[in-house]
């Protein structure tokens, strides 16, 4: 399941759907938070802008592409947009699998692919009134690259 | 007709979000981006930064694209999701 949200959402609720299925051996979550600081500035809130219709293509095609590469028994995905505060929860990403290691490897691909190719753009406001756009970040290419060898 | 798009940084820099252009002369991505950094200075700059990612119906592709009447542009920056 991919939702994109304005509201918050329930890591709990989330979780226990996941789990529904008695095959499922091994369930592996990851939950993004909006921080209070990022590139040495002190962050109050957070924007989050995307592109509505190709966001949820190319999530779709995220999962279907670890669902190509590992068992995977379900797969949650909810991406909250519109505008955040500090501890905000920003991504939830649950995966669901017979055992640990397709769970593991699935939820660290969909995450380092939804961080380059999914159409979201965080813009900061920071503690000095100002804002702005987030650069992209070198690390999140090279956490890509691995899966490309 | 050809659906213009522009997001996040690159919206604000050229304080536009959409447009709608003549097909007959964007008859591809390359050409698409000549025209539009022929508006001003403005357009020239933040067009050429080498990072503008561009998408045409909602998938990602490169300068080469051939357009057709209809088609979504959808020009952005590096995503910053997650």
């Amino acid at each position: 399941m991919i939702k994109l949200q304005e509201e918050d959402f329930s890591v709990q609720a989330e979780y226990d759907k996941l789990r529904e299925t008695s095959s499922v051996g091994a369930l592996v979550t990851f939950t993004g938070l909006v921080r209070d600081m990022n590139q040495g500035k002190t962050v109050t809130s957070l924007q989050l802008e995307h592109y509505p219709g190709m966001t949820e293509k190319s999530l779709a095609k995220i999962v279907e592409e670890a669902k190509s590469r590992w068992h995977i028994t379900d797969c949650t995905v909810i991406h909250r947009v519109g505008e955040l505060t500090l501890s905000d929860q920003i991504i939830f990403v649950g995966v669901a699998s017979v055992h640990r290691h397709d769970a593991f490897a699935a939820c660290e691909f969909i995450m380092d692919y939804l961080k380059t190719e999914a159409p979201f753009w965080k813009k900061e406001s920071t503690a000095d009134k100002q804002s702005y756009w987030l650069d992209a970040r070198e690390s999140d290419l090279t956490a890509l690259n691995k899966w490309r060898k | 007709m050809i659906k213009v798009l522009f997001f996040a940084q690159l919206r604000d820099q050229l304080a536009t979000s959409e447009l709608h252009l003549p097909s007959a002369e964007n008859h591809d991505i390359e050409t698409l981006l000549k025209n539009l950094k022929a508006r001003d200075k403005n357009w020239q700059r933040a067009l050429s930064a080498s990072t503008v990612l561009v998408a045409v119906n909602q998938t990602m592709c490169n300068d080469n694209r051939v357009l057709q009447s209809g088609d979504e542009v959808a020009f952005f920056p590096p995503v910053t999701g997650g």
